[in-house]
């Protein structure tokens, strides 16, 4: 049987790891309060030049922009966005494997994948995957910037035929404690055209809708992706919380588990030396 | 009275306006321009410039840096970079925005990115014009 000291020692160390995750926990609130916030802030503003550009694209035939056009599909580039940082339950875990099934069940002659994130990368480049580029650690300060970056590259590498079609594979926030993994194209550009909208005629555009267009399709394309990274990082801390708070919750079993052991060992002990006392009287007696 | 129609003002940050409005003049790529209700659809690229808007409530004048307008059944969207009503500009920021972006002109240095100090001036400029109208 265990000792009493080394009991009461466990104890402690269950009593201190529980404080860390109960910190990790409240702090991992107040991001995903900010993440959340700056999210929903974010979600109109996408959904509405969406719709923007679904009404002009609808105008227009083929060919009126390269980011529109559609191309047979030889060359598939899936954008994997993952966080930076661990302990969030199987955030990361989870949209890795998603990852790598939809890789393997992709029938392109070429593929490729870009990563965001380190957790992803450290997984994806110890599996047979091709791995394009990879964008680390901006996740835990996310600015307008980052997105641009990461949409520039992606345009360019559609517009220089690098890539016939870019899928896009994140975490969706749903709530707090609910995330879902979306597959998203994110080129060609598929314009949302919605049925019940009929669509007037004479409808005016200055300048000409293609040049509406050429400035349209770029600023959709970022905020496209910076609403991801929104997105994911709020998912990110969202999950983080929650295994934090079943961690913490295990902790406190743990504990009542251990306390119960230490009590039981100690009156166990206190027995024996009872009996002992007993059993020593008695042999002077006799 | 003055029929209306719906304005939404949408930046990345956040929805600036929701309202019924009359009327609403706004900074497009050809020139300002105004709707009213019944206006054709209609989609625009803006420019830096002051938005007018005329509601029943009153009149109200916003500063954006430019984007896209979209007029259609009666609703009016606005989505630009961003958008600040008169009352909310910070005077001063705009004022040391407006001096360096003038000193960097100025200055005629090798890698001055011309273009974007141009931007930068347009927009204190509009901010203060904003302010300072009556």
């Amino acid at each position: 049987m265990a000792t009493l000291r080394s009991i009461k020692r466990r104890i402690a160390s269950v009593r201190s790891t529980q404080q860390i995750t109960k910190a990790m926990k409240m702090v991992a609130a107040a991001k995903l309060r900010k993440a959340q916030n700056q999210l929903l802030s974010a979600r109109p503003y996408a959904h509405e030049l969406d719709g923007v550009l679904g009404h002009i694209a609808g105008t227009l035939r083929k060919g009126s922009h390269p980011l529109l056009e559609r191309r047979p599909v030889k060359r598939t580039l899936f954008v994997v966005v993952t966080s930076d940082r661990g302990l969030c339950g199987s955030f990361n875990a989870n949209i890795s494997r998603r990852a790598l099934q939809e890789y393997a069940a992709c029938a392109s002659q070429e593929k490729a994948v870009l990563v965001i994130g380190r957790k992803g990368y450290d997984y994806l480049r110890l599996r047979e995957v091709l791995i394009a580029a990879h964008h680390l650690d901006f996740m835990h300060q996310l600015q307008f910037a980052d997105a641009q970056r990461i949409a520039l590259q992606l345009q360019n590498g559609y517009i220089q035929k690098k890539y016939d079609r870019i899928l896009i594979i994140y975490n969706e926030f749903k709530t707090a404690v609910q995330q879902q993994i979306v597959v998203e194209q994110y080129l060609p550009i598929q314009p949302v055209v919605s049925p019940e909208v009929k669509f007037p005629v004479g409808f005016i555009f200055e300048p000409s809708p293609r040049r509406i267009l050429s400035q349209l399709c770029p600023l959709s394309l970022n905020v496209h992706i910076w609403r991801i990274l929104l997105e994911s990082s709020a998912s990110e801390h969202g999950a983080r919380m929650t295994a934090m708070e079943t961690a913490t919750e295990n902790a406190a079993d743990m504990i009542k588990e251990l306390v119960l052991y230490y009590n039981k060992a100690r009156q166990a002990a206190i027995t024996k030396e009872l009996n002992e006392i007993i059993g020593g009287s008695e042999a002077l007696h006799g | 009275m003055d029929k209306t129609y719906s304005l939404e003002i949408i930046t990345p940050i956040k929805v600036v306006y929701r309202e019924q409005v009359i009327h609403v003049k706004a900074p497009g790529a050809a020139g300002y321009f105004g709707v009213l209700h019944n206006h054709a659809p209609f989609l625009t690229a803006l420019k830096v410039g002051i938005i007018e808007v005329r509601a029943p409530s009153g009149l109200r004048l916003f500063a954006t840096s430019g984007g896209f307008c979209e007029v259609m059944e009666n609703q009016m969207r606005i989505l630009v970079e961003t958008c600040e009503a008169a009352e909310d500009i910070d005077v001063e920021r705009a004022r040391v925005s407006r001096d360096r972006a003038l000193a960097r002109l100025q200055e005629r240095a090798e890698n001055l990115d011309y273009s974007r100090a141009q931007a930068s001036l347009a927009r204190a400029l509009n901010r203060l014009e904003v302010v300072n109208r009556p």
